[in-house]
């Protein structure tokens, strides 16, 4: 049993190396001499997908390892959920990259799902049971369809984000340059948090409180320093730093304050790290790399974003709204609850409908369908992370 | 109707602004697709007639082309997302926690998020998905849908169906994909032909002129889609009538049988047993993890048994029932009859049954029983009778017991907490005593009491909480989902790709159009030219 769960997270790990390498490989077919970015993939760019398959191969024993060891498909918490979200982040980009043959975008894909693969690892990762309303076999047909929806359609930000830096005027500073750096910022911030979060649970850091829950006095265990200690909090660990304030007493979920001191820390390090690219670069990010996307055509990246959406809408429909509907009937009576993780998914369907319907109007091609690319994204992400942590509702187990 | 014919002898709808058989532009007619401003046409909808471009004059007209538009649909999509959002700020109604202090909306949000909440409440926010304005704007939606659709579908379907092979030439080289080369061979000619059939598309050939055509059929996925969306908001729709939707809530205790609400009385369900396991502690797999968090539980379940009345009931007499079926009833594992479903929506844990008293002495140290009696608690009678001719009356009955303002008071109807207010009468004619016993409580009412009760034996047992669902829109909204899911794949994941070859003199033009994917498109055609000498199509949009 426990050697199971050994080969599965050192295949997960052998999956994360494997990405990184593919990623340089993709990197380098930007100074490929044949300029021949539509037509064939290059050298680099054959290494680059061989090794990417490799590690999506990796990737699926790690899956089918742990599922063997706990006996339910690995996709009931927040780890299990956001690893499969990468892996099905490199399968949509496999797909597209077959499709358009476009190597640059394995050099955005391949971080983006890395970023989320670390990420999720920051979460507990002990095999948990099911709780009786996730034992069904719609448990692993819902997620992994409404997972895979949802990475083909944050390919289409990945290829907004290649046209936006590629396109915006960096020249001048304007509003559309800052708006870039903030989403570059927001991925800084990603990093920050598996880099903060890696670095103090190596050093062991540990600060217990007890606090006032619910009318209950409960414990909370901080593995980073407390900037934002619980409301009306004590400290019991001696020797540790006091929280600098209070968590407001609005924040009401389980662990709220904790949560939202790793939120400050994470947001810190991501600015640091941010700052530091800067001092290096001595210009904007989206500036910075700018110049290396100079091969890449702009209205190819404009339909390589539209027909990710194309492709990843009725995925998402189906697996996000019919099959967590059918479920939701089988597990608590209803089809449709109103429970946030649902309106957040109406919400993410609408938003990508309302996108759909705009492409039908000339004005909304290349850069605005772009940013919209982007604020789809963004709504994924609010919905995987943001609804669990903040607004917790029936899926808040996860 | 203003007729307009083309110089290629097609007679069109007012309106039209690309001939349907021939594709010339219609003069007069540019401006309302924007061709007058750029060299490449606007194919949407292939330059057709439509009802909501074409007239602007009556107040139908007016609604008509309000709701025909696209940017209208846009419009009513992005405020129904933003007012969905604002519903997840704080949870509805349906969602304030069961342990909040008070579950009085009027309360809880103030209480709760402060003055933001109030002010959610007053809006009423707290139950946006029910107000009349978040129903109005998903009725507007469907009204949008519909309007749209029919706007676009019966002109796109006439022009599709009446064009030709033959097109105008200003039409080929106003699309976005064109080519001319000088000289052709008929040879290479019919390579192109054989090319496009060998790539599966479907070749129309007029004098030499050729329409290679691919995948109609998906520029009418957004309309079977519509029609799928529109048949799930009637279903929405006739689920807020209560004959098609029944929602009702039963609680049955272990061992009884009750009338399950909503049946009219014609059903009735036996709870045999109700199950609440666990996860074991010491399995290998999840013990890091219950370590953690606790027990985590594996199953709630309810063995069940469905009864139906036999012939008429009698008013008065219990009636004769019949068994229906027998069986378990399980989270994710409802139980269906009758069209009726069960679902285990609920339990309530350590339900008294019955509690056993005994009387003793009061100032008898070893409270050596005198005689004991026993409380069912689904029928408690007023007055108990010992052998030894103490007699015991039931003064007052709380079932879930609570102190309310001071005040002893019952909270719900359930035995959860029971408590009473007893009286003994011992035998003889001595004065009869009162007593307050509850679990955990004996008080004494005057203190000078020479008997006193106490708690011998208690029984517990589960009830188990049911939804009862009857819901006959359920098949509407599947049917609704697969047309949804049918039109949607079969516009997004096919596309429609025309090629156009038009001979001139020696040599042919090329054309190409499709609605999306034109990286494929352009692969087909570079696949259809190759080992002749006719030149690759230029993409104009670069150029537009």
């Amino acid at each position: 049993m426990d050697s199971l769960i050994d080969v599965s997270s050192t295949m997960l790990y052998t999956a994360f190396i494997l990405y990184l390498i593919a990623t340089f490989f993709f990197g380098a077919t930007i100074r490929d001499k044949n300029k021949s970015s539509t037509k064939g993939a290059g050298v680099s760019g054959k290494i680059g997908i061989t090794i990417t398959i490799i590690g999506f191969l990796a990737q699926i024993v790690y899956f089918i390892t742990r599922w063997m060891a706990s006996g339910h498909a690995p996709v009931s918490n927040l780890f299990e959920f956001m690893t499969f979200f990468g892996m099905a982040l490199v399968f949509a980009f496999i797909i597209l990259y077959f499709i358009y043959k476009l190597n640059i975008l394995g050099l955005f894909a391949l971080p983006v799902a890395m970023i989320v693969i670390a990420y999720a690892s920051m979460f507990p990762t002990e095999i948990a049971p099911l709780v009786p309303s996730l034992q069904s076999n719609w448990l692993y047909i819902h997620v992994t369809t409404v997972s895979l929806g949802e990475a083909i359609l944050s390919i289409s930000f990945v290829a907004g984000l290649i046209y936006l830096i590629r396109q915006i005027d960096q020249s001048v500073r304007s509003k559309r340059t800052t708006w870039l750096e903030i989403v570059l910022l927001s991925l800084f911030i990603f990093v920050g948090f598996s880099i903060i979060s890696t670095s103090f649970n190596l050093s062991g850091y540990s600060a217990e409180f007890e606090y006032s829950f619910n009318g209950e006095t409960v414990t909370t265990d901080y593995h980073l320093p407390p900037i934002a200690g619980p409301n009306e909090g004590e400290l019991l660990t001696g020797d540790r730093m006091n929280p600098l304030f209070d968590a407001p007493a609005w924040m009401k979920g389980v662990d709220a304050a904790r949560k939202f001191n790793t939120v400050i820390w994470s947001v810190l390090t991501g600015l640091v790290l941010y700052g530091l690219a800067r001092l290096i670069l001595r210009k904007r990010v989206g500036a910075a790399i700018q110049p290396f996307l100079r091969k890449a055509k702009p209205d190819m990246l404009d339909e390589i974003s539209y027909r990710a959406v194309a492709i990843g809408f009725p995925v998402f429909t189906l697996g996000g709204l019919i099959f967590a509907a059918i479920w939701a009937q089988l597990a608590w009576d209803r089809f449709w609850g109103w429970d946030p993780k649902e309106v957040w998914a109406l919400v993410t369907w609408l938003f990508y409908a309302a996108f759909l319907h705009l492409r039908l109007s000339r004005g909304w091609h290349g850069e605005k369908s772009a940013w919209l690319a982007v604020g789809g994204f963004a709504i994924i992400m609010f919905n995987l992370i943001a609804v669990n942590l903040v607004l917790a509702g029936l899926h808040s187990y996860a | 109707m203003n007729k307009i014919k083309c110089e290629c002898g097609h007679v069109n709808p007012e309106g039209t602004v690309l001939c349907e058989a021939c594709g010339k532009p219609v003069e007069g007619n540019q401006h309302i697709d924007g061709n007058d401003q750029r060299k490449l046409l606007n194919m949407r909808y292939d330059g057709s007639a439509r009802r909501s471009q074409t007239y602007n004059k009556s107040i139908i007209d007016k609604i008509w082309n309000f709701f025909s538009s696209v940017k209208v649909g846009v419009w009513l999509i992005v405020l129904a997302l933003a007012a969905s959002a604002i519903g997840t700020i704080f949870p509805q109604e349906q969602y304030i926690p069961a342990d909040a202090p008070s579950r009085d909306p009027s309360v809880f949000y103030e209480a709760q998020y402060g003055t933001l909440g109030q002010i959610y409440y007053q809006l009423g926010f707290h139950n946006l998905y029910e107000s009349w304005w978040y129903m109005l704007l998903i009725a507007l939606i469907g009204v949008s849908l519909v309007i749209c659709s029919i706007d676009r579908f019966v002109p796109l379907y006439k022009a599709l169906k009446m064009q030709k092979p033959k097109r105008h030439t200003t039409f080929l080289k106003r699309q976005r994909l064109f080519s001319e080369t000088e000289h052709v061979t008929a040879d290479e000619k019919d390579k192109l032909v054989s090319g496009l059939k060998k790539q599966r598309y479907k070749v129309r050939e007029e004098n030499g002129h050729v329409l290679a055509e691919k995948g109609r059929f998906s520029r009418w996925g957004p309309y079977v889609n519509h029609i799928g969306l529109i048949i799930v908001l009637i279903a929405a729709l006739l689920r807020m009538t209560p004959f098609m939707y029944l929602d009702e809530y039963v609680w049955v205790r272990e061992g009884e049988q009750t009338v399950i609400p909503g049946t009219e009385g014609e059903y009735y369900i036996k709870n045999k047993k109700f199950i609440l396991e666990t996860y074991d502690k010491n399995d290998e797999r999840f013990k890091e993890a219950i370590e953690m968090q606790g027990n985590v539980a594996k199953n709630y379940q309810t063995n069940a048994v469905i009864y139906k009345e036999k012939g008429e009931t009698v008013a008065g007499a219990d009636p004769e029932l019949e068994k229906v079926t027998e069986d378990k009833i399980r989270m994710n594992h409802p139980l269906k009859f009758a069209g009726y479903t069960l679902y285990q929506a609920g339990y309530q844990q350590n339900e008294f049954k019955s509690m056993t008293f005994k009387i003793h002495k009061t100032d008898d140290p070893d409270e050596a029983s005198l005689g004991s009696f026993t409380i069912d608690l689904t029928e408690p009678k007023d007055e108990y009778q010992l052998d030894n001719g103490f007699s015991v009356d039931v003064t007052q009955y709380y079932p879930d017991y609570e102190l309310e303002d001071e005040e002893p008071a019952s909270k719900t109807n359930f035995p959860r907490n029971p408590a009473f207010v007893l009286t003994v009468h011992p035998p003889g004619n001595e004065e009869p005593e009162m007593s307050f016993v509850g679990i955990g409580k004996n008080v004494d009412a005057t203190g000078e009491n020479d008997y006193k009760l106490g708690i011998e034996d208690f029984e517990t047992r589960y009830a188990s909480g049911l939804t009862v669902r009857r819901d006959y829109t359920l098949p509407l909204f599947i049917i609704g989902a697969v047309i949804f899911m049918i039109g949607v794949i079969q516009g997004m994941y096919w596309q429609h790709r025309r090629i156009w070859l038009h001979p001139t003199k020696e040599g042919i033009m090329v054309a190409g159009h499709t609605n999306k994917n034109w990286f494929g498109l352009k692969k087909d055609i570079e696949q259809v030219i190759a080992d002749t000498n006719v030149n690759m199509v230029d993409d104009q949009l670069d150029t537009d």
